[in-house]
């Protein structure tokens, strides 16, 4: 018996396959797996297509799979635009109302219950269909009826009882037509990456968060705001993302860790302040969620093609931290260093995510080791004797913060080059030292940062053909690395780029494949500038994130 | 209290932002001296002659860029609501570059200052049209004149919701002192427009000096009126300038909005919070 279990569910955009998405997650943790939930949606609010891939295993997933066991259709959409989807082996439950089922292949164990019918007959809402048909994927399946009962309780915010009495029909007229591998559950939580990033942040003593919606990281703006009270949080939706970020840094200035959430889009407007922010030495952690451009692009899918922006965003040399976590558990571990890191060396620090991490859910294992070191990283505060300088030179490089309302200190920041009070100063030797001072963070923070494991390597570890991945294709890359004999190399810092771990990750390697959701081979383009090799590229570009087969297939290409 | 720095002022002689600069640091000697810590008080500037306003005052401050002194003072005043922030721009910087941030303090009136050196004219840039010159104005960017209205900044910020509107002159500094002193004392949003004259690329000492006056028993409590009075001159065809206050309201600060800072243990929270992903 398979220990893999992948289930569609789609619909239309409104008809609330976005919660189902979450409770088949659920269910299927229940029952023993760790999940990984891919999300595909229009930018539109009501009618178009959209569904969700639930992918279980027993092992740490952090992909999906192109065929799926279970497809749950609820609109004729996903039958006629899911063909690739459907093996031998899949079970389709289906509204028999509204779906017509005659295009599919023969032999299909195809299963029809009249949504519909079942909820106009206990006066049942509409989005209710959701219902049925998890009850009839959950007895299709052989998960008891327990285990849906226990879930729909926990998760139901309103009309449970009616949940439960049309999820019922749909598990009681259906009859058991793939059984699925049940073992005990981890109970492990189910999170997206923006669900992670925010913890993370908040782990590190995050105390204001500023934002201007924008997809895919407005999750982190609507979970703050609805922690605001519970962590004594200022959470702020200002007027543009210039002033997002200049609001931050007046946060900060003020002594208040401050985090500050976009979009490529966004982040166009925020790099006047990034900038100001790496010459007046503001910590400042930028949240940047990826998504296809140029431009608007595709809004509401996925995509890696602003790390080189980032990496040289705003006018100026300066030092910045940045972090690409590959999934949740990376994500909020680095999310809580990379304030640490803003804070102690005084600079704009970025975690890179895109779509595909921070919408999809994972499967959240907190008894990871990661979770368990605690960290040391703290900020050089001002020890208050003699005149306070903001901008210090220090023997250790980093001058002491203090922050307004601090007795005897004069708090001055500027935008200017400045002398060490922090007034304007336009002399040549005063400019070298400072520039010197700032720039040399960026070496102390990398000194530091071989402590950590900047540069991860999984897979068969000795192997020759090493496959370099980034952010959200770690998982993909891992699961077909420990398939096909493959070596991971993933960087997980990109600023200031961790060469030593880089090298040591790759030594012995004669050939290396980059894998990266954009056009041009961002990474590649990188590590190929400080000397190393890109033999071949694999890049995808579509907006969507690459299955575990689409890359299967790429990958045989080019291995022997 | 010793308000002087070591900064050298490279202000033009005879530069209307002397004016202000001495009006203002009477003011912070004045708040300092009625019981307002010293280190309580922040002011940020944005870009331009205005903008070195901030070295040559000894206290905090944020030197920002140019038109974001408003969403900087913000963000310092949304984190200690017991700071007092002044923010100093121009009137490219906050009329032009940075518009929508003084509405949008205006319309959330969020408790900071703002004073604008409104000389009408870009001057650190060498001598172009600002969103409050007149039509018709020459400068180095309009050689044959301007060819848009100006804005009446007042207006604008009235009808956004400013709770403290005044305008001062920089040739009239008693008045001045008296003015920027009723708007650092204001509870909410203030904003007051200085007139003050550039007198290297728009030297406007004769035009103000024979138009201005000052306020007198007018309803500052009245919305209508105050938009009467702030509409009589409207920065474009020559009409009598008031100046003093137009409009003062009370009413709710977004400051004081958010949750208060208390002691809390995050991480144990953080891992509360997990369990409800569960």
């Amino acid at each position: 018996m398979k220990k893999d279990i992948s289930v569609f569910i789609g619909g239309k955009a409104g008809e609330g396959i976005d919660q189902s998405g979450t409770l088949l997650a659920k269910i299927i943790t229940a029952i023993g797996y760790n999940i990984f939930v891919y999300r595909d949606y229009p930018s539109i609010i009501r009618g178009g297509h959209t569904y969700a891939i639930i992918r279980g295993s027993e092992r740490k997933i952090t992909a999906h799979t192109n065929s799926v066991d279970y497809l749950l259709a609820l609109n004729q959409d996903c039958l006629d635009l899911h063909k690739d989807k459907i093996s031998k082996d899949t079970v389709v439950l289906f509204d028999s109302e509204t779906i017509k089922t005659d295009a599919l292949p023969a032999g299909i164990a195809a299963f029809g219950l009249p949504l519909t019918a079942i909820i106009k007959q206990e006066q049942a809402t509409a989005i209710m269909r959701n219902s049925v048909i998890l009850g009839s994927f959950c007895k299709a399946a052989g998960i008891k009826w327990e285990t849906l009962e226990q879930i729909l309780k926990a998760n139901s915010h309103k009309e449970l009882e009616l949940n439960l009495k049309v999820a019922k029909h749909g598990f009681e007229k259906t009859n058991e037509l793939k059984k699925t591998e049940v073992s005990e559950s981890k109970n492990m939580p189910v999170v997206t990456g923006n669900d992670a990033i925010t913890l993370g942040l908040l782990n590190a003593g995050l105390e204001a968060y500023c934002a201007y919606p924008m997809t895919p990281t407005s999750g982190i703006l609507h979970t703050l705001a609805s922690l605001a009270e519970d962590f004594s949080l200022k959470v702020i939706h200002a007027e543009n993302e210039i002033a997002v970020m200049l609001m931050a840094e007046g946060l900060a200035y003020a002594g208040k860790k401050t985090a500050v959430g976009t979009s490529g889009g966004g982040f166009c407007l925020m790099t006047e302040g990034l900038s100001l922010a790496g010459m007046a030495e503001i910590p400042v952690v930028i949240v940047l969620g990826q998504r296809p451009g140029p431009s608007t692009g595709l809004p509401t899918y996925t995509c890696q093609t602003e790390l080189q922006f980032a990496l040289y965003a705003g006018q100026g040399e300066f030092a910045r931290f940045m972090v690409a976590p590959g999934d949740a558990e990376e994500a909020y571990y680095w999310s809580t260093l990379a304030l640490d890191i803003a804070w102690k060396y005084q600079m704009p620090s970025f975690i890179l995510t895109d779509k595909s991490l921070s919408e999809s859910n994972y499967s959240f294992n907190a008894q990871s080791k990661c979770f368990l070191t605690e960290n040391k990283m703290n900020p050089a505060l001002w020890d208050k004797k003699g005149q306070y300088k903001r901008y210090q030179n220090t023997d250790s490089g980093i001058s002491p913060l203090a922050f307004p309302a601090q007795k005897d200190a004069v708090v001055k920041v500027n935008s200017y080059e400045h002398d060490e009070a922090g007034l304007t100063t336009e002399e040549a030797d005063v400019t070298k030292v400072m520039q010197d001072r700032r720039l040399n963070k960026g070496n102390l923070l990398a000194e530091e940062l071989k402590k950590y494991q900047t540069v991860q390597v999984y897979g068969k570890k000795d192997a020759k053909t090493a496959l370099v991945c980034w952010g959200s294709n770690k998982g993909v890359c891992i699961e077909l690395g420990e398939k096909l004999g493959l070596r991971i190399v993933q960087p997980v810092v990109l600023s200031p780029f961790p060469m030593e771990s880089f090298t040591e990750a790759l030594k012995g390697a004669e050939k290396t494949i980059y894998v990266e959701n954009n056009a041009t081979g961002q990474l590649a383009g990188i590590t190929t500038g400080y000397g190393f090799k890109a033999d071949k590229k694999i890049l995808k570009y579509d907006g969507r994130p690459f299955t575990l087969e689409e890359l299967e297939k790429e990958l045989r290409k080019l291995l022997p | 209290m010793n308000l002087n720095t070591d900064a050298k002022n490279t202000w033009c002689p005879g530069c209307g932002n002397f004016a202000i600069l001495s009006s203002i640091k009477a003011v912070i000697g004045s708040i300092i001296e009625e019981g307002t810590p010293a280190e309580n008080i922040v002011i940020v500037s944005g870009i331009g002659c205005h903008a070195k306003i901030v070295d040559y005052i000894n206290v905090n401050s944020f030197y920002s860029l140019h038109g974001r002194v408003v969403p900087v003072a913000s963000g310092i005043k949304i984190a200690n609501p017991k700071l007092k922030v002044i923010g100093f721009a121009g009137d490219g910087d906050c009329y032009g570059e940075g518009l929508e941030h003084l509405l949008f303090a205006a319309k959330r009136n969020i408790d900071i200052t703002m004073i604008v050196h409104n000389n009408r004219v870009y001057g650190l840039t060498t001598g172009q049209t600002t969103p409050t010159s007149p039509l018709g104005y020459k400068s180095r960017s309009t050689p044959f004149g301007a060819k848009e209205l100006p804005l009446n900044p007042l207006e604008v910020v009235l009808s956004a919701g400013g709770t403290y509107l005044a305008r001062g002159f920089s040739n009239k500094i008693d008045a001045l002192k008296k003015t920027l002193k009723e708007a650092v004392s204001h509870k909410g949003f203030s904003l007051v427009d200085v007139l003050q004259v550039c007198v290297t690329f728009n030297n406007l000492y004769d035009y103000y000096n024979k138009n201005i006056y000052e306020l007198e028993g007018n309803n500052i409590a009245d919305f209508d009126e105050a938009m009467k009075r702030v509409r009589e001159w409207d920065y474009n065809k020559e009409a009598p300038i008031s100046l003093g206050t137009f409009y003062k309201k009370e009413s709710a600060s977004f400051e004081s909005s958010f949750p208060q800072d208390r002691e809390l243990n995050k991480k144990e929270k953080v891992r509360e919070v997990l369990g409800r992903y569960s």
